[in-house]
């Protein structure tokens, strides 16, 4: 997050990776703009903040809303890593990943730890995150009380005055039709014992990731025009009933490629007969624990080849 | 006629110069007398019998007893233990609460309610007269089967029955607690002479527990039998004329 | 006894229509009052301003709170008068569809309360919704459907059920009745004087139906044009109605 010059900044025309645009394409208002909303934000953890969201040049739905707010806060020298639903290589990730380095000529990196800013659609990295990291969410649909309670006047003032009981109406309507809390995405929570925020369509499993963590959580919604956060080291809970606890989804194999355990895994389809096979997810995490494994086997292998030499 | 108590305590209902009059809006506001001066007291163990024409203002004043009918003028007093309250002037809950422990009231028809069966509705208004459940239960029961309910319309809500069984529902419902005043509106007038003699006996049992009963009965043997003292209703439209 | 209820003044404009014109009146516990009076006389107006939904030109609204303490319902704050409604007061209201809410389950619905007075054990919120079901006569097996497949019929005593859960002491009803076949009305109406008789429960209850204000109600308001033209004991009023409109009222009906 290091901004650029003021002065650059004022400029009616700041050129940038040679293309013509600002730096990370939004005007320097705008970015100011969302600045202020996540500011503001940060200080009130999971409460919605409206914001001007500015057209941008993809379609709803890809993530417009998580773009504006990584491009109001990536600064010349951050590293960008951008995830769709874990991977780094989807059509979503890369186009996002090459619109920055078009707009603002900064690094991309595909591994999480070497990442300043991680822009994400559905999903946790596996590697734990640090202090100074960014997580900015892209959001489809901010509201968690919206699918019980469509009207917005109803919904803001259950919020200001804290009653949730709704939310755990939809919980029960869970329990009551599948016999457990069948919700295994967009699993709301309860940020710093106050707000109860949805966490974007990231599987319930990366809840428990969300709680305590020390790098900053960002979560923008385009299409809504909100903005909400979650700043390091708070507590996020995730709701439940007294006989019907919170628990994540458990899988019951490794991975079929690296053999991590505990990850979320992907289902993969092989061939027409059937055959499948389940992955990690998070595909840096996959290849990194690959190539480790496999740096191991070539030590391995080059200590026999000593030896024998 | 049976002979009136012996013992004369405080009267439990007294009329001092009651009149009841319509006025007809609908009909350019005409003013329809109906009864003026009307003075009469109802001592405990009496049974005072409304005489007089139809239309005489017999029904008009026993629904003034009840609080049904307002008063145009005079007052309605009972007595509710040490106290006395004027029905002309008394506010609808003290209205309420003299129902639910003084005055019981027997018309002419069972107001029917859905649903619920002839037996529950008794005992619904023993419960609500102050009788424990157990004891309103035998009571209805005891009640239905004197007044010869066929016990297989026991439980069967009483819209569908005969006029005349219904009726037996209304007076076992009207009798089945123990309120000190009892108003009665032609309770006979729909019953067969073994039913109505029934209903003579309850009378007589009321009568002997020390209720004071105001009734009108158009059965001349019925009233012969019940009364204690007939009090001709025509008598109270001496004033009207003035 | 202090009442449960007071009302006083209660007045409110629409433009140059007066739609309640100066309403009072008290409500003592376990005390059934029904407003009466034509479309447009006020009734409902009446109901919404002391539910708080409108706001009123001028006048009061009093309760006695479970505490004991009378307050006047303008000095709560948002959070005390939203806790209230939806603790010690209940609404049902004519369109079901307004009272319920038509995506959740019949389970879901009697729960909200539950829920929102902080009961967080699925497991005894699904066997009171079973319980207060079972009291308004919908069978358990229909628990887990949504009012969108219930009759109009049922859908009131769903709404009755999810009024009644946590025990109010008082109850709004608008037109509960009305649009329901003449069978189905029957059956209602027994079954909220059963409960209303029962639970004690005090009832503002606002109809057009005579007949309704007669089974169910202790006393009678008569509204005409936002003033009460009569009010008093309900068989009193019904049968020896005084003022020139209630008799008007209570000729025009069928055997009331």
């Amino acid at each position: 997050m290091n901004p650029p010059n003021p002065a650059v900044a004022r400029a009616t025309v700041t050129v940038s990776a040679g293309a013509g645009y600002n730096f990370a394409y939004l005007d320097e208002g705008t970015k100011r703009m969302i600045r202020r909303a996540i500011l503001k934000a940060i200080a009130i953890p999971g409460y919605q903040v409206p914001f001007a969201a500015r057209e941008m040049p993809m379609p709803y739905g890809w993530g417009t809303g998580g773009v504006q707010v990584t491009a109001a806060i990536l600064g010349a020298a951050d590293v960008l890593k951008v995830i769709d639903q874990g991977a780094d290589d989807t059509t979503n990730a890369v186009s996002i990943r090459r619109f920055f380095t078009a707009t603002a000529g900064i690094a991309t990196t595909t591994r999480t730890a070497e990442a300043t800013v991680i822009q994400t659609r559905h999903r946790i990295p596996e590697a734990p995150l640090a202090e100074g990291q960014v997580l900015v969410y892209q959001v489809p649909i901010p509201e968690p009380l919206r699918f019980l309670e469509p009207r917005e006047t109803e919904t803001r003032q259950l919020h200001a005055l804290a009653e949730y009981g709704l939310m755990h109406v939809k919980l029960y309507e869970d329990i009551a039709r599948h016999g457990h809390i069948a919700t295994t995405y967009a699993y709301p929570v309860e940020v710093a014992g106050r707000y109860v925020m949805d966490p974007s369509p990231t599987p319930k499993f990366d809840n428990p990731k969300m709680d305590d963590c020390p790098a900053l959580q960002l979560f923008g919604a385009g299409r809504e025009k909100r903005i909400y956060a979650i700043p390091p080291y708070t507590r996020v809970r995730s709701l439940d009933f007294e006989d019907h606890p919170f628990r994540v989804q458990r899988f019951d194999r490794p991975c079929a490629l690296c053999g991590a355990e505990d990850v979320y895994l992907d289902e993969v389809v092989l061939d027409d007969a059937g055959g499948r096979m389940f992955v990690c997810s998070d595909t840096d995490h996959c290849e990194t624990r690959l190539g480790e494994t496999r740096l191991a086997e070539t030590r391995l292998a080059d200590g026999h080849t000593g030896e024998a030499a | 006629m049976t002979p009136a108590p012996s013992s004369s305590p405080l009267p439990l209902l007294v009329f001092e110069d009651v009149a009841k009059s319509f006025t007809l809006h609908l009909r350019g506001g005409a003013v329809l007398p109906v009864i003026a001066g009307a003075t009469l007291a109802v001592h405990p163990g009496e049974c005072v019998v409304l005489g007089g024409a139809s239309g005489a203002g017999k029904s008009s004043l026993l629904k003034m007893a009840y609080g049904n009918y307002r008063c145009a003028a005079g007052a309605i007093r009972v007595r509710d233990g040490d106290r006395s309250v004027d029905l002309a002037t008394a506010a609808p809950r003290e209205i309420l609460g003299l129902r639910r422990t003084t005055l019981a009231y027997v018309s002419q028809f069972l107001r029917v309610i859905p649903r619920v069966g002839a037996r529950a509705v008794v005992e619904a208004a023993g419960i609500e007269g102050g009788l424990a459940p157990a004891a309103a239960r035998t009571r209805a029961a005891d009640l239905l089967a004197r007044l010869n309910l066929p016990k297989r319309l026991w439980a069967l809500p009483p819209a569908t029955f005969s006029g005349g069984e219904q009726q037996r529902v209304n007076i076992a419902r009207g009798l089945i607690a123990d309120r000190p005043i009892l108003l009665m509106d032609e309770p006979t007038a729909s019953l067969d002479a073994q039913n109505r003699a029934v209903v003579v006996d309850l009378i007589a049992e009321k009568r002997a527990a020390g209720t004071a009963i105001l009734g009108i009965f158009h059965d001349a043997d019925v009233r012969q039998a019940v009364a204690t003292r007939i009090v001709d209703v025509s008598a109270f439209h001496g004033a009207l004329a003035a | 006894m202090e009442p449960l209820l007071s009302v006083a003044g209660l007045t409110k404009r629409y433009g140059g229509r007066l739609a309640c014109d100066g309403i009072g009146f008290t409500l003592d516990p376990g005390e059934v009052l029904a407003v009466v009076g034509e479309s447009g006389s006020g009734k409902s107006t009446l109901l919404s301003l002391i539910a708080g939904e409108v706001a009123a030109d001028a006048g009061s609204v009093a309760y006695r709170m479970r505490d004991g303490a009378t307050r006047d319902l303008d000095t709560l704050s948002l959070v005390e008068r939203r806790a209230l409604m939806r603790t010690d007061w209940g609404f049902v209201r004519q369109d079901a569809t307004q009272g319920l809410r038509m995506a959740v389950s019949a389970g879901g619905n009697v729960g909200e309360r539950l829920m929102g007075v902080g009961d967080r054990h699925y497991g005894r919120i699904r066997a009171t919704a079973l319980d207060w079901l079972a009291r308004v006569e919908i069978a358990a097996d229909r628990i887990d459907d949504p009012p969108t497949r219930f009759s109009g019929g049922m859908r009131q005593r769903l709404q009755i059920a999810r009024n009644l859960v946590t025990a109010p002491r008082l109850v709004l009803m608008d037109e509960p009745t009305s649009g329901l076949d003449v069978s189905v009305q029957a059956r209602l109406l027994d079954m909220i004087r059963g409960l209303v008789a029962e639970l004690g429960l005090a009832v503002i209850i606002v109809t057009h139906d005579l007949a309704v204000a007669r089974l169910l109600s202790h006393r009678v308001l008569v509204m005409r044009a936002g003033r009460v033209i009569e009010t008093g004991l309900t068989d009193q009023v019904l049968d020896d109605p005084q003022a020139a409109y209630t008799q008007l009222l209570v000729s025009s009906v069928l055997a009331a």
